[in-house]
């Protein structure tokens, strides 16, 4: 178990070292998908089937959809290797700044919160239990997210559509 | 899957797992799962490369026929006697495997190595897992888990991974555009699939595909399956999942991303010998998958029509409804005429999905009327049932098709 353990954890952490050094954008991005897709593993190591599928389902179907969309839609160039300008001391300070801010965030977040140790054995939640988990006590929550996501795809369809007069003029002759 | 054959079971009904035991036997028991998964593993890739490679001769024959020519009809197995040779061009399977191992493999000079090889077999692989979760017969399936449904999803969402794998490193113009419209058509297409199984979870209470099927047992009135497909919002789904599977197995008319006569063949353009074939194979995985998942769904599994059918083993039903379903396919095939791209992403967004949204509140008012008491009072259910998913139906049809439809000939009165 604990090998199982420390191949994924070096699988999760190459792949997305790797993908961080790569000059291939697409590489890279293939790579990070490998890195979710041990993530993957990792919940299905621990037992967690349900969250282990959604996972795959999610990053490696449609997070990495929009990944490399993303990446052959705003390449500029021939080539696919990332053009990024010349690094300054200010970028390299911004870029420090950044990750400070969220490192902070996140270590806060996890010195402050309370992990109980566990009891012995490991609960055995079916997928029955967490849809009626999910649909009773943390209905609300599940709503809010479904407002988010539905607000955004709206979003997304209002700064996708184009002037229907300005294409009929483009249209005719 | 380790679980012994119950004995009430008829023999044929329990034969493969007393030869899956037989051959375990012989390996101590801290590795008889593993001995257990790779036996499961090695049959369904050896069945379904077999009914694959048969199902090619039976796709041709069938589309000549309804083309009015034979097919192929000359390759026969020479060492077959009193047939002179030709059996109907049974052959064909076997020498066109021939053809592809021995035909040169070509790699373009700028292609990307990696990326060009890992494309099929990706592609390969991730087809061959969702058969893992389909239960092919009352005891048959390889792993029996609590989220199967979501697994059969997740495992064909790194299809689209390969798809894109390999039209970006084949460094080919079509490629990679075939490879976008492919991924945008999968993408579309995910959509309704996906809508057009959740009422069958709703309904079934249940994402683990053998307890869907046993959701599906029993007779009404002791004579009339108790099949999800039989319900309005069954039929609906069942519809919707169907046409949104043609369109995610890129089978006609949704065939677009290796469109020949526009894409050359879109991102396979690159690829020969055997790595073509392994495309060729992964599409059949896909399209068998897909069935078979439609069966175990709607037309309840390994599940016999009548309760004295029941004497025929239960693989022998889910093989009878998988062919049914595979032949539904290369009718489609033979009869429909390739659709456009923005007809195709028109028919997904403002058809499909609406649809399969209706039809999931319909699952909900099914579920909720299901303690009507008395027929009169059930006819009523079911015709509500009905009226909710067919007056949409046309509404949203008459809508999209306003301006279009009729087609007027002008030239051909």
């Amino acid at each position: 178990m604990t090998f199982a353990f420390a191949f994924l954890a070096v699988l999760m952490v190459a792949s997305a070292g790797v993908a961080m050094l790569l000059r291939n954008l697409i590489h890279s991005a293939l790579l990070l998908v490998l890195s979710w897709a041990g993530v993957a593993a990792f919940y299905l190591w621990a037992g967690a089937q349900f969250v282990a599928f959604a996972q795959l389902l999610v990053y490696v179907g449609a997070i990495s959809m929009v990944v490399l969309f993303a990446v052959l839609l705003t390449r500029r160039s021939a080539g696919s290797v990332a053009d990024v300008e010349p690094a300054t001391f200010a970028r390299a300070a911004a870029g420090l700044l950044a990750a400070g801010l969220v490192g902070g965030v996140l270590g806060a977040t996890m010195l402050r919160s309370h992990f109980p140790t566990a009891t012995g054995e490991a609960p055995k939640i079916s997928v029955h239990d967490i849809g009626v988990d999910l649909m009773g006590p943390q209905v609300a929550a599940l709503l809010v997210v479904g407002v988010i996501l539905t607000v955004s795809l709206i979003g997304a369809v209002v700064i996708a559509a184009t002037d229907p007069a300005a294409t009929d003029k483009e249209d005719k002759p | 899957m380790t679980a012994p054959a119950p004995l009430t079971d008829s023999f044929l009904e329990r034969v493969p797992l007393l030869v899956r035991d037989f051959i375990t036997g012989w390996f101590p028991e801290p590795i008889r799962w593993v001995v257990a998964g790779l036996l499961a593993a090695l049959t369904i890739l050896l069945v379904f490369a077999t009914i694959f490679a048969l199902l090619t001769l039976l796709e041709r024959k069938i589309i000549a026929r309804v083309q009015n020519r034979p097919g192929p009809n000359r390759t026969g197995l020479p060492w077959l006697p009193f047939t002179e040779g030709r059996v109907f061009g049974l052959g064909q399977p076997l020498a066109d495997g021939i053809k592809a191992l021995t035909k040169e493999d070509i790699v373009p000079r700028d292609a990307d190595q990696v990326l060009h090889f890992l494309a099929p077999v990706v592609l390969v692989a991730f087809s061959l897992m969702t058969f893992a979760v389909i239960p092919f017969g009352r005891n048959l399936v390889s792993v029996d888990l609590d989220a199967a449904v979501l697994f059969f999803f997740a495992a064909g969402a790194g299809t689209e991974l390969a798809v894109f794998m390999a039209g970006w490193s084949s460094h080919n113009k079509y490629s990679l555009l075939a490879a976008m419209r492919a991924l945008a058509q999968l993408i579309s297409y995910e959509l309704p699939l996906l809508l057009s199984v959740v009422p069958v979870v709703m309904l079934a209470g249940k994402l683990s595909t053998t307890g869907i099927v046993a959701a599906q047992a029993g007779w009404k009135f002791g004579f009339i399956p108790r099949w999800f497909v039989l319900s309005p919002w069954g039929a609906a789904g069942f519809v919707i999942f169907f046409i949104a599977a043609l369109a995610e197995s890129n089978r006609s008319p949704f065939d677009l991303p290796e469109a020949e006569s526009e894409l050359i063949a879109g991102h396979l353009t690159e690829y020969s010998g055997f790595k073509y074939a392994l495309f060729f194979m992964a599409e059949y995985f896909g399209m068998m998958a897909l069935s078979g998942l439609g069966v175990t769904l709607f037309l309840g599994g390994w599940q016999a029509p009548l309760p004295v059918l029941e004497v025929i083993p239960s693989y022998l039903w889910f093989g009878a409804k998988l062919m049914l379903l595979i032949l539904l396919f290369m009718w489609i095939r033979a009869t429909l005429p390739r659709l456009r791209m923005d007809q195709l992403t028109r028919l997904a967004w403002k058809f499909l999905v609406p649809l399969a949204l209706i039809n999931l509140g319909n699952a909900a008012f099914w579920h909720l009327s299901a303690a009507w008491p008395g027929l009169p009072l059930q006819a009523v259910r079911y015709a509500i049932g009905v009226a909710v998913i067919v007056i949409p139906f046309f509404l949203i049809g008459r809508r999209l098709s306003a301006g279009v439809a009729p087609r007027t000939y002008r030239y051909a009165p």
